[in-house]
């Protein structure tokens, strides 16, 4: 358990330093809520129906950001060796790379996701769903996006591989989160989508950890 | 406590060369052995298999302690320090940050990363980024976990390479002391070790 405690600082602050991970996640969800009345026209009524569903949308892509990094740097120095020697079980080490991942990065980015959603037009009413379901969904992310990041390790261009892996499996939390906030706002039962989103980030979490073990075994051997 | 090691008929395999076969090795506690062989022979794979993270393709690998056999993972976990071509540090953090991150998660305290430091020369440069120092500081910082944190197992695979003369011999130094203390050593070299050692040949 200490040995953990350690990673998960070590993990963080990997993350936080160069070039600063999370202000970097940040920096590009704000540019990109900037861009949306851009591309779809300023009228408010447009902007305010599809705020809360694009702060999900911009979440997700924002949350593949700094993924790449995750698994990649520690096989390329050659510290995922040192890591696999240590007190922990590999599983125990990237499930709390995913933890680190989402400190650093997907809670940030959660408290941004409210914001840029009511800036866009979305209803004040809404903004506590938003922030819960971006926090949930957002750990769903950061497994499933390191698991994406440990298939990728020792490919070239992995960034891009990430993405087509880990795209398809975001969508059911996009769906789930997305819907509930949907219901929320036309005040239908919300409860169904929020739940099915931890049940998914629930699985994810349990399940994510055993497939990047594997794949980083693979990797290292 | 590892107190042996035994390698029984070792064949590996990476990709469709067949490395070597038939591949034995024992040592006890004490004991180093030079492992040799050409570029390409297969060292740094048998020390990856070892360290558990090469499947081999025929052959057993087998962990001693003072009386009974112990479970290869629970060994590797707590009892093997691998030292790889590359270092495992990270260029954007300090020198302390990393050896400090080393040692703990193998096991050892903050005291013993101080110590190590100054063993190996290395408190001026603590403070530094690992990226600014030089590739011999830098194999000197990833050495520096072998004394600061107990293992009696050390794998090491050319671990005198980036070295100058003065800092070579003291790792000679260092690890007579760790044979002294009841470890095996298992280097990977191609320049003789500096400390009496048997020589194990990968040979195809």
């Amino acid at each position: 358990m200490k040995a953990l405690a350690l990673l998960f600082r070590r993990e963080l602050a990997l993350a936080w330093s160069g070039g600063g991970g999370p202000l970097l996640a940040l920096g590009f969800y704000a540019a990109i809520t900037t861009l949306v009345p851009l591309a779809v026209g300023p009228a408010p009524q447009r902007l305010a129906a599809i705020a809360a569903g694009f702060a999900w949308i911009a979440l997700a892509l924002a949350s593949l950001l700094s993924l790449e990094r995750m698994f990649e740097r520690d096989f390329e120095d050659g510290a995922l060796d040192l890591l696999m020697l240590g007190p922990a079980p590999i599983e125990a080490i990237a499930a709390v790379k995913c933890l680190a991942h989402w400190a650093a990065a997907g809670a940030p980015l959660a408290l941004a996701a409210p914001v840029a959603a009511i800036a866009l037009g979305a209803p004040m009413s809404l903004a506590p769903l938003i922030l819960l379901t971006a926090a949930i969904g957002g750990l769903a992310f950061a497994f499933v996006g390191g698991l994406g990041a440990a298939l990728a390790l020792g490919s070239r261009r992995g960034g891009l591989i990430i993405a087509v892996i880990v795209l398809p499996l975001i969508a059911p939390p996009v769906i789930f989160g997305g819907g509930a906030l949907d219901a929320f706002a036309a005040g239908l039962a919300w409860r169904t989508g929020l739940l099915l989103l931890v049940a998914y980030t629930l699985g994810a979490v349990a399940l994510a950890p055993f497939a990047m073990a594997a794949a980083c075994r693979n990797a290292a051997s | 406590m590892i107190a042996r090691l035994v390698v029984e008929r070792l064949a590996v395999r990476r990709g469709e060369r067949l490395l070597f076969k038939d591949l034995s090795l024992e040592m006890a506690a004490g004991e180093a052995v030079a492992l040799t062989g050409a570029n390409g022979a297969g060292k740094t794979s048998f020390l990856r298999a070892i360290a558990g993270f090469i499947a081999p393709e025929a052959g057993t690998i087998m962990f001693r302690g003072d009386h009974a056999a112990l479970e290869p993972e629970d060994a590797r976990r707590s009892d093997v320090h691998l030292i790889g071509h590359l270092d495992g540090l990270k260029g954007g953090r300090t020198a302390r940050d990393e050896l400090g991150f080393q040692v703990l998660w193998t096991g050892g305290d903050e005291a013993a990363v101080l110590a190590a430091a100054e063993t190996l020369g290395l408190t001026r440069v603590l403070d530094l980024a690992v990226r600014q120092l030089s590739a011999g500081q830098r194999r000197r910082l990833a050495l520096a976990r072998l004394i600061a944190s107990p293992r009696p197992l050390w794998l090491l695979d050319e671990p005198l390479a980036p070295l100058d003369a003065q800092h070579r011999a003291l790792f000679g130094e260092l690890m007579a002391a760790h044979l002294a203390g009841g470890g095996l050593v298992l280097a990977a070299v191609h320049d003789p070790l500096p400390i009496p050692a048997r020589s194990l040949e990968i040979a195809a």
